[in-house]
């Protein structure tokens, strides 16, 4: 293990260059406490963004060495080369300053895919008994651990190709939605994610489901909702 | 309506005929390479083919197939690489997407008239 490491920071907004700073070699050290090194000894006007610091709030993804990663569970170890290393913004947002980006987009996508879960149930009904071993149930469980990192947003080529591409986050929580069989909106939200901007613009090529931190698929949530919204168009129930 | 919903429909019925076509291109390809390394065996002349070929309705019905279902496949990919890798707007996609799927179309099915009709 070498003693220092040679840390390349972007710095800046979409203009802006790589300052290069030496950050001490510490074992089990994280990106992420490489960047707050360098807030709190080098470079205090640093912005970046992070919060639970154990994978859970999801608000610390950068790009590590050209890929994007939840930077509070990297290891340096992992990914560094050699004693180098380059953190840059996600790609496919607007930077707002150095490593933190602007996800409004990316957020505004989930309700775009309504996103939201709409029950028919009062406090006055009984609850709800969904069959855990049931097809639907399963297929939901897959895709419910998302904490909406956008580290699947920033690896899609799609989303750069098609800026208005609804992306793969939005699109594996409308999934575990069309799965939810308390769920009401199943029709509205089956319309907002097809199209040319929803689930049929995806080519299947897998980025996102590689870079998951949460090991989701969001591929296959995706395919899910090809298969979904094909069958209700040719149904005539899209 | 959400502004989605206009083509939601049209979008899903086309990633419909992808892989309606793309299962029928699937048994076509493997049919095709098969007939290829069968008919080779022997060396392999233009007079050969024709005598085997003209005058066939299964080769006439069989490459008639291959063609249309190339000529559904092939535009709708087509119009994806068209906006994306050229930054064409939808429309222009669209009309170089139907001019693919002519071409195919016209192009394959004269080819296969040309070596059935006797």
């Amino acid at each position: 293990m070498t003693t220092r490491l040679i840390v390349s920071v972007w710095r800046g907004t979409a203009q802006g260059a790589f300052v290069t700073y030496e950050v001490p070699r510490q074992e089990s050290q994280t990106v992420l406490d490489v960047v707050t090194y360098i807030q709190r000894h080098l470079e205090p006007s640093l912005s970046y963004r992070y919060a639970c610091r154990v994978g859970m709030c999801g608000s610390c993804a950068m790009t590590v060495n050209g890929i994007a990663r939840w930077t509070c569970r990297t290891h340096v170890s992992k990914v560094a080369d050699g004693a180098g290393l380059e953190i840059a913004p996600l790609a496919n947002l607007p930077v707002i300053k150095d490593l933190a980006t602007d996800m409004t987009a990316f957020f505004d996508k989930w309700a775009r895919a309504k996103g939201q879960f709409k029950g028919d149930r009062t406090r006055h009904d009984d609850f709800a008994r969904v069959e855990p071993k049931s097809k639907a149930r399963q297929a939901a469980d897959a895709g419910i651990e998302c904490i909406g990192c956008g580290v699947c947003y920033a690896a899609c080529d799609v989303v750069t190709w098609r800026p208005d591409f609804l992306g793969p986050a939005a699109l594996n929580r409308a999934w575990t939605l069309v799965n939810d069989e308390r769920d009401v909106e199943g029709r509205e939200r089956l319309r907002a994610v097809a199209g040319d901007a929803g689930c049929h613009a995806c080519h299947t090529q897998g980025s996102c489901t590689e870079r998951c931190p949460k090991q989701i698929a969001p591929t296959s949530a995706i395919a899910g909702l090809k298969r979904v919204t094909a069958r209700a168009a040719v149904r005539g129930k899209l | 309506m959400n502004p989605m919903g206009a083509n939601a429909v049209a979008e899903a019925r086309r990633w419909y005929w992808m892989r309606i076509s793309s299962m029928v291109l699937a048994v076509c390809v493997l049919v095709h390479l098969a007939t290829v390394v069968y008919a080779v065996r022997g060396g392999l002349s233009a007079g050969e083919i024709l005598g085997r070929t003209r005058g066939s309705i299964t080769f006439a019905a069989f490459y008639g197939v291959f063609v249309i279902a190339c000529a559904i496949h092939v535009p709708i990919g087509v119009e994806s690489v068209v906006r994306e890798w050229l930054g064409a707007s939808p429309r222009t996609a669209r009309v170089v997407g139907w001019l693919a799927a002519l071409a195919i179309a016209v192009l394959g099915l004269r080819a296969v008239y040309a070596v059935v009709a006797a």
